[in-house]
């Protein structure tokens, strides 16, 4: 909770800055107030008492508070990534503001315990980014990416809040709690419209966390935002929506758990499939990310459609977030370095081997933890969900899981062999400044580190 | 019942309205008439969430609206100012110029 609030107050003293002239210092401050809240954050999940905030509206519990370590986590790198994004800019610190608020939204997430802070936490977490995908004001492709982010986004909130309508209907209460405790005890008499509102309520979540077949809005939105937008979207944003995905139906929905899973295990297999096949077709990287993304939203989900018998493996899922946000902090932090000139196509890649090693080093390993090869995390995230799977009804889509996991390989190494084997006209080392620098090495390790001790990280999340 | 008239009545009508907003929404081209449709949307909502309010005798879905409103609100302010960046742009808002992003 103290770290929400830290969030809080730095995105309102950031609105500030402008005002009362301390513009230059607010990016350390920002950076110290990111710290600070995941220190904070760190020391409510090791006393482990979870709090309830607001008449139970909020209250982060040690699963809402792993969470939340991810998302600050990828915050702070984020932030020393996007360091001269911000300058470049004259608005310089709106945009801080507006990323901060989003973050505010993700944190709300992990940890709502009442319909409302569901609400408000996408809300929250979604205004500013239609903004900030918007952002290049001149480019009409960002103009196109933050509309369609706002109408589907907006249309999938319809469906979000009409789904929570029935289901007060039908239980008299927005509190996650006392609907659970109404189910259970009401099992046989519910009426057939809170059943339609568990469906909606399903439909919009699979809309924000952009699983087919409602991913349509996903690659458009990330191909057209600014770079460092699409990598804030892909991390955070994702992460805090599986939180909030994980609590609503894991928490909420269990005692109805034959109304969704099927939709659900429906909309795993389509998303592995149409993501995969869509993404070896893409030329254009930050596409081809958008898609992998998506398939990775898939496997995320099968977490979910696992745990609904057991909760014996939700770290899974927070081993995942982890690796997959590491992951793609170091995949677009290398692509914003590479598409800077404004050729994001796969051939702006060509020979980056010889022109900055280090770099397509990074990258390298950056895909290869995406594709799940060994000895990055990506791998035993796979691993992890795989073992949640068996002993569940589901084991076809293990297969379908693993035969679209083939197809990823090939578009994930599509990167690596341009990198390495491919010429390129100029030969002109790429220049990036240290922060970048120092920001691609640390999660390019960190990817490698947690795929080394995975057990060590999956017992540190264990509940 | 709510002053006799049945509760399927009330969740009749928010359910055609969200259709409406909703069918709108997919098929509609000028991108006014869409912002329109998603607040028809938000609206059928507010609806039912007042008609159930009413029949659980329970405020907390009156103050759900509220928050509802105020959400919408903003989201129309933020919608609407792309919409003013776009029209700069291309000079239309016709939904149809919107297709620059594909592979």
């Amino acid at each position: 909770m103290k770290g929400l609030l830290i969030i809080s107050g730095l995105g309102i003293l950031a609105m500030l800055a402008e005002i009362f002239k301390f513009k230059k210092l607010l990016f350390p401050m920002v950076l110290l107030g990111i710290v600070a809240a995941y220190a904070f954050n760190f020391m409510e999940w090791k006393t482990g008492m979870s709090i309830p905030y607001f008449d139970n509206m909020i209250g982060f519990d040690k699963l809402g508070l792993a969470f939340s370590g991810i998302i600050l986590a990828t915050a702070f790198f984020w932030f020393i990534l996007a360091n001269d994004y911000f300058e470049e800019d004259t608005n310089l610190v709106d945009h801080f503001a507006l990323v901060l608020f989003a973050l505010v939204g993700a944190l709300m997430l992990t940890s709502f315990k009442n319909m409302t802070t569901l609400f408000l936490g996408v809300e929250i977490m979604s205004i500013p980014l239609y903004v900030l995908a918007a952002s290049k004001k001149n480019d009409i492709k960002s103009n196109e990416a933050g509309f369609k982010y706002l109408i589907m986004g907006s249309f999938a909130s319809g469906f979000l809040l009409f789904g929570i309508a029935l289901i007060y209907g039908a239980t008299g209460s927005f509190d996650l709690m006392q609907i659970r405790a109404f189910i259970s005890e009401n099992a046989a008499t519910l009426p057939l419209f809170f059943y339609v509102g568990v469906v909606f309520m399903l439909i919009a979540m699979l809309f924000k966390v952009s699983a087919a077949p409602f991913h349509f809005w996903a690659p458009d939105v990330y191909q057209g935002s600014p770079t460092l937008i699409t990598a804030l979207m892909s991390t955070v944003v994702k992460t805090a929506a599986f939180a909030a995905f994980m609590r609503l139906f894991m928490v909420g929905f269990a005692e109805v758990s034959s109304t969704w899973t099927g939709i659900l295990a429906g909309a795993v297999a389509l998303s592995l499939v149409i993501a995969n096949f869509s993404a070896a077709m893409q030329s254009n990287v930050k596409r081809m990310l958008a898609y992998s993304s998506i398939s990775h939203a898939a496997f995320m989900l099968m977490v979910i459609l696992a745990n609904v018998r057991s909760n014996l493996s939700v770290n899974a899922l927070i081993y995942y977030s982890l690796a997959y946000s590491l992951g793609s902090i170091a995949a677009f932090g290398v692509l914003y370095n590479v598409t800077k000139k404004g050729n994001e196509n796969i051939d702006a890649f060509n020979g980056l081997a010889k022109r900055n090693p280090s770099l397509a080093l990074c990258m390298a390993v950056a895909m290869l933890s995406l594709a799940g090869i060994p000895i990055t995390s990506g791998f035993f995230a796979k691993y992890f969900v795989f073992t949640a799977m068996i002993g569940t009804q589901y084991k076809w889509l293990l297969i379908v899981a693993v035969l679209t996991s083939a197809v990823g390989v090939y578009y994930y190494l599509k990167v690596v062999i341009a990198m390495y084997f491919k010429k390129q006209e100029t030969e002109e080392p790429i220049q990036i400044e240290r922060s970048n620098i120092l920001v691609i090495v640390l999660t390019t390790a960190a990817t490698i580190a947690i795929g080394v001790v995975p057990g060590i990280v999956a017992e540190m999340f264990k509940f | 019942m709510i002053n006799g008239i049945s509760i399927n009545y009330y969740l009749l009508l928010s359910a055609v309205l969200f259709i409406i907003g909703a069918v709108g929404v997919m098929a509609r081209r000028n991108s006014i008439i869409i912002f329109m449709c998603i607040e028809l949307m938000l609206n059928a909502v507010n609806l039912l969430l007042v008609s159930f309010s009413t029949l659980h005798n329970d405020a907390s879905g009156q103050v759900f609206v509220f928050f509802i409103m105020a959400v919408a609100a903003a989201e129309v302010a933020v919608g609407l100012a792309i919409l003013s960046m776009i029209y700069r742009n291309v000079k239309t808002i016709d939904t149809d110029v919107l297709s620059n992003l594909k592979n």
